[in-house]
């Protein structure tokens, strides 16, 4: 899969909100470092030794002390801020980063800065990164698609809070059919369109002769035929 | 004495002016005598003479004369008086004497007069007016650049007549012509002449042409309406045809050429299309009913006939399809509920019959329908591609689950194992037509699966009839479709060709080294793998006998070639057997996997199911199949036990030595395993590989291109071959976007771009 640093620049200049500062800001070196030295600190309190990074044990520790639940999207998020590589972990370059960027250097400073971040992720331009991300991120080291079940899970969380409805129907139709035991990129990015595109619950604006992916084909296939019922004649 | 002398100066002066005043008036006097006596003389100048044939001579000259002096007179005054005097003349006459004569008459006679009139003015009257007036054409006239004399004529002929010729003379000529269309004889010389009026007088265009078409479009307004009321459509069309021959005819006889153009058209307009629509509907003759009555002569006139009119022929064609259409749809219906009734029944002989059946009905419903094109709508173009449309809709239509393709390939192999002495047509003929129906198909790649596979099967059983026949299909099959159609299938020819060779090499080399020869009669055919289809292999245990056949053409096949290795395809041999049975000795034609099962015998008499896997090592299925055919089918070779219809793992097996048959040789028969759904499966795996070739060769060529171009060319690509469905080029998109080969475009998701 291929990653353009260009994204990881994307992010950090889009970022204008209140409370995510750019690193490059300037201000008195010395604030600066005292800042860098309370995120390390704050690292090493979640650190696993062995490995010198944060594993999912430690990641738990860390939610249960921002008091949110380890699934909830907003560590997902934090996760994008970080850029983080690898699911269930986070290194200390990482942390560094994303913590620089929020400017928080303790859990009380992260818990205020969250709803921020909450509303940076859901800006359009930020979504479709974060949204392409946390595909991504659920990935392990050789694959390029991840199972119905993940991608389920993933879709309610990302895109849940946002198109419930679309959502919940896609996700009983995912888990329901038998033709895709995997989903991939192309197909993830497919669905965040066709609920910003679509007229949901008509759908009288989807056009399988257009681009959409199989998938959706089949998906809308399946929606028509259960609000028409019984009556299931179509006439081509 | 002064005064005197100016009173004589006065007297003599007014004398002198009293002279000149007298002179003067004198010349004047004279002058007005002159022109007194010329004016009288230019009144004079009668016209009632003219109209007589003869005229005196010196009434002539003395006329021209008093012309002449009058127009050289130095004043001038009296040429344009002249002028006048002359058009006056003309007036006159025309008022007078031809204006009144028209009048009194009425139609024919009207004509008559009109023509006469018209000659006697122009040639006679005219004539001679200019005559005497040419003196002042010659010098005046020019000079002041008037209308000349000959022109004044026809103009005063043209504005004192034309309300006249316009109204009364052209509605005698219209009903005169309207008189030889209800059926009478006219006079056309009469017709001619007057034509001949109008032309002399350049209005032939404005009034005669311009009233004949317009009458003739009243008199065919009123008739096409009462004929279509009146009239069934082969009626109505034989009409017409006969009323443009009339009218062409009439035309070219009496009018200018270019009138006949207008003329016909106007025809055509009223007869034909203005009432068309109720013309082709009529219940009982309109041009369903034609199409379903096979009356050609009436389809060929009414080609004939709209095929004048700009677009008539959309109608017909149309109607054409349809019918067509539903023949073909009436077949494959009928075909349907026939065939599932063999279905239900499970009688497959007549169920292949059936399906057979409807290939040669739709040849014959072909060549029907292209005789038509053909003979009765003049080979149009039109027409040919509304038949090949109409057929590709039926001939695309499963039966019962058999695809066309398929129906096809049987009734082409049925084809080929025949007798070449057969019926009417010869089996090149049909061959012919096979191929022309495969146009229709659109699953061409399906036909060429399915007849691969048969072409195996009657080349390696000897089934097929002739091998030129099988050549010849492939030749034309090569000439439609394009030579990757019949690559595989001419190797598969050529390899049983190369096989002659072989057998008789293979022969030389027994006699060469007796000590390999394995003691039985032996042929090898060597297939190329690749061309043939994909046959399944199975480990076996030979019995001796055969291992020794094996053995040898092993080492003669090495004599030939150290590179290549042979594959036995022992499932598709042939053996034939000497049964020693009691009542009498017989052969048997059996395959070699029967044959191997009977040689088992040879050395127990009794052998147990289990016995006979063992020792064959062969798959379930297909002992099971073996020992069907050879103790509960038709033969009963063995004995089982215990005498049930079927197979079990449990049943025992014996040399059934009363056995008998009439026939001394009997071919004992082995089902075929039904391949049918692994022929589709081999098509369908084969059709998304093509597919994702051409995705392929065409991101390559374009680079970048948007989702409905990439469709419309890959399905273009293929149509040659099969009609790919669009899922499935979806399907095959994203399969290479997964496998990056190909991307989405980040700003447009419906382009895509070739990834190197």
């Amino acid at each position: 899969m291929k990653r353009s640093s260009s994204r990881r620049s994307g992010v950090s200049s889009s970022s204008s909100s209140p409370g995510s500062c750019d690193l490059l800001r300037s201000g008195s070196s010395k604030a600066v470092s005292k800042e860098t030295e309370r995120i390390d600190q704050l690292f090493y309190t979640y650190m696993d030794k062995p490995s010198g990074m944060i594993d999912p044990e430690g990641i738990e520790s860390f939610c249960s002390d921002l008091e949110v639940d380890h699934t909830d999207v907003r560590i997902l998020m934090l996760a994008w801020k970080m850029q983080a590589e690898r699911q269930g972990y986070f290194t200390l370059e990482e942390w560094r980063k994303g913590l620089k960027a929020l400017h928080a250097d303790s859990i009380s400073k992260i818990k205020k800065v969250l709803p921020d971040l909450e509303r940076e992720v859901r800006r359009p331009t930020s979504f479709m990164d974060f949204y392409s991300y946390s595909f991504r991120y659920c990935l392990t080291e050789k694959q390029k698609s991840i199972d119905i079940e993940s991608a389920c899970e993933l879709l309610s969380v990302v895109l849940g809070y946002l198109f419930r409805h679309q959502v919940d129907k896609l996700v009983e139709y995912l888990k329901n059919q038998h033709e895709y035991k995997v989903i991939n990129m192309d197909q993830w990015m497919s669905f965040l369109r066709f609920c910003n595109e679509i007229n949901f619950p008509s759908l009288e604006n989807y056009d399988p002769n257009l681009a959409w992916p199989l998938i959706l084909d089949n998906f809308v296939d399946w929606m028509r035929e259960k609000q028409n019922g019984s009556l299931g004649l179509k006439s081509f | 004495m002064e005064e005197k002398t100016l009173k004589d100066m006065k007297e003599e002066e007014i004398r002198k002016m009293e002279k000149k005043t007298l002179k003067d008036m004198k010349e004047k006097e004279e002058k007005e005598e002159e022109m007194r006596k010329l004016e009288l003389m230019l009144s004079n100048i009668e016209i009632k003479g003219l109209s007589n044939e003869t005229l005196d001579g010196i009434k002539c000259m003395t006329l021209y004369t008093d012309i002449y002096i009058v127009a050289t007179d130095s004043n001038q005054v009296f040429n344009a008086k002249m002028y006048s005097k002359y058009k006056e003349f003309h007036n006159d006459y025309l008022n007078d004497i031809v204006l009144p004569h028209l009048r009194l008459h009425h139609g024919e006679f009207l004509l008559k007069e009109f023509e006469t009139s018209w000659a006697h003015y122009s040639k006679v009257i005219h004539n001679r007016l200019h005559l005497y007036f040419r003196y002042l054409g010659r010098y005046y006239v020019a000079r002041e650049k008037l209308l000349n004399l000959n022109d004044v004529g026809n103009r005063c002929f043209i504005d004192l007549l034309y309300e006249e010729m316009r109204s009364r003379v052209m509605d005698a000529v219209i009903c005169l012509i309207n008189k030889e269309r209800d059926g009478a004889k006219i006079d056309r010389e009469l017709v001619k002449k007057v034509v001949n009026v109008f032309e002399e007088l350049k209005l032939y265009e404005d009034i005669f042409e311009e009233r004949i078409v317009a009458g003739t479009k009243d008199y065919y307004s009123k008739k096409a309406s009462l004929w279509i009321s009146e009239n069934s459509c082969p009626e109505f069309m034989l009409k017409v045809e006969e009323c443009l021959e009339k009218e062409e005819n009439m035309v070219r006889d009496c009018m200018k050429p270019a009138t006949e153009q207008k003329i016909v058209s106007e025809v055509e307009h009223k007869l034909l299309v203005l009432h068309s629509t109720q013309l082709f509907d009529k219940e009982y003759s309109g041009l369903k009913k034609l199409l379903e009555d096979g009356k050609v002569v009436d389809l060929a006139r009414m080609y004939r006939l709209y095929s004048r009119v700009h677009d008539g022929l959309q109608h017909v064609c149309l109607a054409f399809k349809n019918h067509v259409t539903a023949q073909g749809m009436a077949l494959v219906r009928q075909t349907e509920i026939e065939v599932n009734k063999h279905v239900v029944k499970n009688d497959v002989g007549a169920l292949q019959n059936q399906q057979v059946h409807l290939i040669m009905e739709f040849i014959k419903l072909h060549e029907v329908y292209l005789s038509y094109v053909n003979d009765y709508f003049q080979s149009n173009s039109m027409f040919f591609k509304v038949l090949k449309e109409a057929f590709e809709v039926f001939c695309n239509k499963s039966i019962a689950g058999v695809s066309p393709a398929e129906l096809l390939s049987i009734f082409c192999d049925q084809t080929l194992k025949k007798k070449s002495c057969d019926n009417d047509k010869s089996t090149e003929d049909t061959i012919d037509d096979v191929v022309k129906l495969l146009v229709y198909i659109s699953d061409k790649d399906m036909f060429a699966e399915f007849h691969r596979k048969k072409l195996a099967r009657r080349l390696l059983f000897n089934k097929s009839d002739s091998d030129e026949h099988e050549r010849y299909l492939l030749t034309k099959l090569k000439q439609k479709c394009g030579r990757h159609f019949t690559s595989k299938m001419e190797g598969m020819v050529t390899d049983l060709t190369l096989c002659q060779d072989t057998t008789a090499s293979f022969t030389d080399y027994l006699r060469d080294n007796p000590d390999m020869n394995p003691g039985f009669d032996l042929t090898v055919t060597v297939l190329t793998i690749g061309f043939w289809p994909s046959y399944k292999t199975c480990t076996f245990n030979l019995p001796p006998e055969m291992l020794r056949c094996v053995e040898a053409f092993k080492q003669f096949y090495q004599t030939r070639t150290k590179r290549t290795r042979i594959t036995w395809l022992f499932s598709l041999g042939t053996c034939t057997i000497v049964g020693k049975f009691e009542p009498k000795t017989m052969d048997l034609i059996v395959t070699t996997l029967q044959a191997s099962v009977l040689l088992l015998f040879n050395s127990a008499n009794r052998l147990s199911y289990s016995d006979i896997k063992d020792q064959l090592d062969l798959p379930e299925e297909d002992v099971t199949r073996l020992l069907h055919s050879l103790s509960c089918a038709k033969y009963k070779i063995l004995k089982k036990e215990p005498d049930t219809k079927t197979i079990s793992k449990t049943d025992y097996f014996e040399f059934n030595s009363m056995f008998t048959d009439r026939l001394k040789r009997i071919k004992v028969p082995f089902p075929l395993v039904d391949d049918r759904k692994k022929v589709i499966e081999t098509v369908v795996s084969d059709r998304r590989h093509a597919i994702e070739a051409a995705i392929v060769r065409i991101m390559k060529f374009r680079k970048v291109l948007g989702h409905h171009q990439l469709m419309s060319e890959c399905a273009e690509v293929l149509s040659s071959t099969f009609r790919p469905d669009f899922k499935i080029i979806k399907l095959q998109i994203e399969s290479l976007i997964s496998r990056d080969y190909l991307e989405r475009d980040s700003k447009d998701h419906s382009v895509y771009r070739y990834l190197a």
